[in-house]
């Protein structure tokens, strides 16, 4: 499963950091960072991830 | 054949519920009723970037529509459809074009609609609910209009803030002391003011719009604010009059357990907006919440209620979602965690209030001595995050204990 964030939409709600923890986190200069690429046990959290980002920022592919 | 799931409302609540029982209950039967013609858009950016892109000519369902994982049939859709009634017993919905749908499980997720103003002398006024409310706003916004926005809550102040930055004339009414008072408490909400004071808004608070005649809107002090735009952001009112007579309390959206399951009837369910619900993180008092996440949480919540139901089970009892809530003002961004409304105290923990729009600024709202909330403002996301796992913690202990 591929993860792309549209960093042009994302506003850092940090939503998706709540969510999904082990894809998802902020860097030590505050940018988002995630997986590009996870497993698919993580699917579920990723779902939720992307369901809660406010500004529908994430994709998932595949 | 799985059981017949009705959803009435089609938006994030509505899409949330089907996606979310379509997952627990694989083989149900879903329809969703929606009354806008559009399928479930984003409405939060209406208010902010979607507005001012509006303004500019751009399209905005294109950015607004949600992506879903809905396959193309797996739900039957109702759009431009409203319900008008509901026979509980019969457990049937009308619907305004004539049609009747029966249903195993009813999920009220019709949210809410602007309260409007009775304001004689001003025909046209504007509110911001849909894409075609923020469309009809957008094409009257042009540079040096003069916009009046009556009420101070997040959409009057997001619209403000937006129209500012549009190089609009901006005036906000707000008839208690503060804008966002109710959700921020006093300190916070007099930094704000004086923020958007010093952002261009004239602001006046602790003023009621009275009347109107001859361009001008009169306030309860007398004075006069000439306006070309009116805009109505005094709160919402849940949309419940389909669900009369169901035999359900409605006194303020739905009254739910915190099943989502609707006291009078264990046949409906209620989702987002609409529903009135306890949380075990706070209190046993029920409570509507206007935030984005709990459509979701609540969606959810409903499809384990009729799983579990339907396999013969009682759904778990607790329920406990952790709220939160942003907001984009003049470029500064509030984002909370938690129920800062319910807190008789606060104490800044970075920054200070003064220097708002500045520097960051964090802040703990408590109840009673612990902590019920959090707010950002201008802060750095990744300390939020931190704070709102600190702030989790403390309120399930206070559940545990």
């Amino acid at each position: 499963m591929n993860i792309h964030v549209d960093m042009s939409i994302c506003l850092l709600h940090g939503q998706c950091v709540i969510a999904a923890p082990e894809v998802f986190s902020f860097a030590e200069d505050g940018n988002l960072v995630w997986l590009a690429e996870c497993d698919e046990t993580l699917r579920a959290s990723v779902e939720a991830a992307a369901d809660a980002c406010p500004e529908q920022a994430i994709v998932i592919d595949g | 054949m799985g059981p017949r799931v009705l959803i009435i409302g089609a938006s994030l609540a509505g899409l949330r519920s089907a996606e979310a029982v379509l997952a627990a209950v694989p083989d149900a039967q879903v329809t969703l009723v929606g009354d806008e013609a559009h399928p479930p858009y984003n409405r939060p950016p209406l208010s902010k970037e979607t507005l001012a892109g509006l303004v500019a000519g751009e399209a905005a369902l294109d950015k607004l529509t949600f992506r879903h994982r809905l396959a193309e049939d797996a739900v039957t859709w109702r759009l431009g459809v409203r319900a008008l009634s509901t026979d509980a017993a019969r457990q049937v919905v009308h619907l305004s074009d004539g049609g009747v749908l029966a249903y195993d499980w009813l999920i009220a997720a019709s949210g809410l609609r602007p309260r409007r103003l009775a304001l004689p002398g001003a025909e046209e006024r504007h509110v911001l609910r849909s894409v075609d409310d923020a469309t009809r706003l957008a094409s009257r916004m042009r540079p040096g209009a003069r916009m009046l926005v009556v009420g101070g809550g997040f959409i009057g102040c997001e619209v403000a803030a937006t129209a500012v930055k549009l190089g609009l004339s901006v005036s906000v009414v707000e008839p208690l002391a503060q804008p966002m008072l109710a959700a921020l408490g006093p300190e916070v909400a007099a930094a704000l003011a004086g923020f958007h004071r010093a952002c261009g808004v004239d602001l006046r608070c602790g003023m009621a719009v009275t009347g109107a005649e001859d361009g001008a809107v009169v306030l309860s002090d007398g004075s006069r604010i000439g306006a070309d735009v009116i805009v109505e952001a005094v709160g919402s009112v849940p949309n419940v009059e389909w669900l009369a007579g169901a035999g359900l309390d409605l006194s303020n959206g739905v009254l739910c357990d915190a099943t989502m399951t609707a006291e009078g009837s264990d046949r409906i369910l209620a989702t987002g907006d609409v529903a009135r619900f306890p949380n075990a993180l706070f209190d046993a008092t029920p409570r509507r919440v206007e935030h984005w996440s709990i459509p979701g949480l609540t969606a959810r919540r409903a499809a384990e209620t009729i799983a579990a139901r339907g396999a013969g089970v009682e759904p778990p009892t607790r329920f406990a979602p952790l709220p939160g809530f942003w907001s984009d003002q003049h470029g500064l961004r509030l984002q909370s965690f938690g129920a800062p409304g319910l807190g008789d105290e606060v104490q800044v923990l970075e920054g200070g209030l003064a220097a708002l729009g500045r520097l960051p600024c964090l802040i703990e709202y408590r109840r009673a001595g612990k902590p019920v909330g959090i707010l950002g403002l201008g802060a750095a996301p990744a300390a939020l995050a931190q704070h709102r796992a600190r702030l989790e913690r403390a309120l399930t202990e206070t559940v545990a204990a």
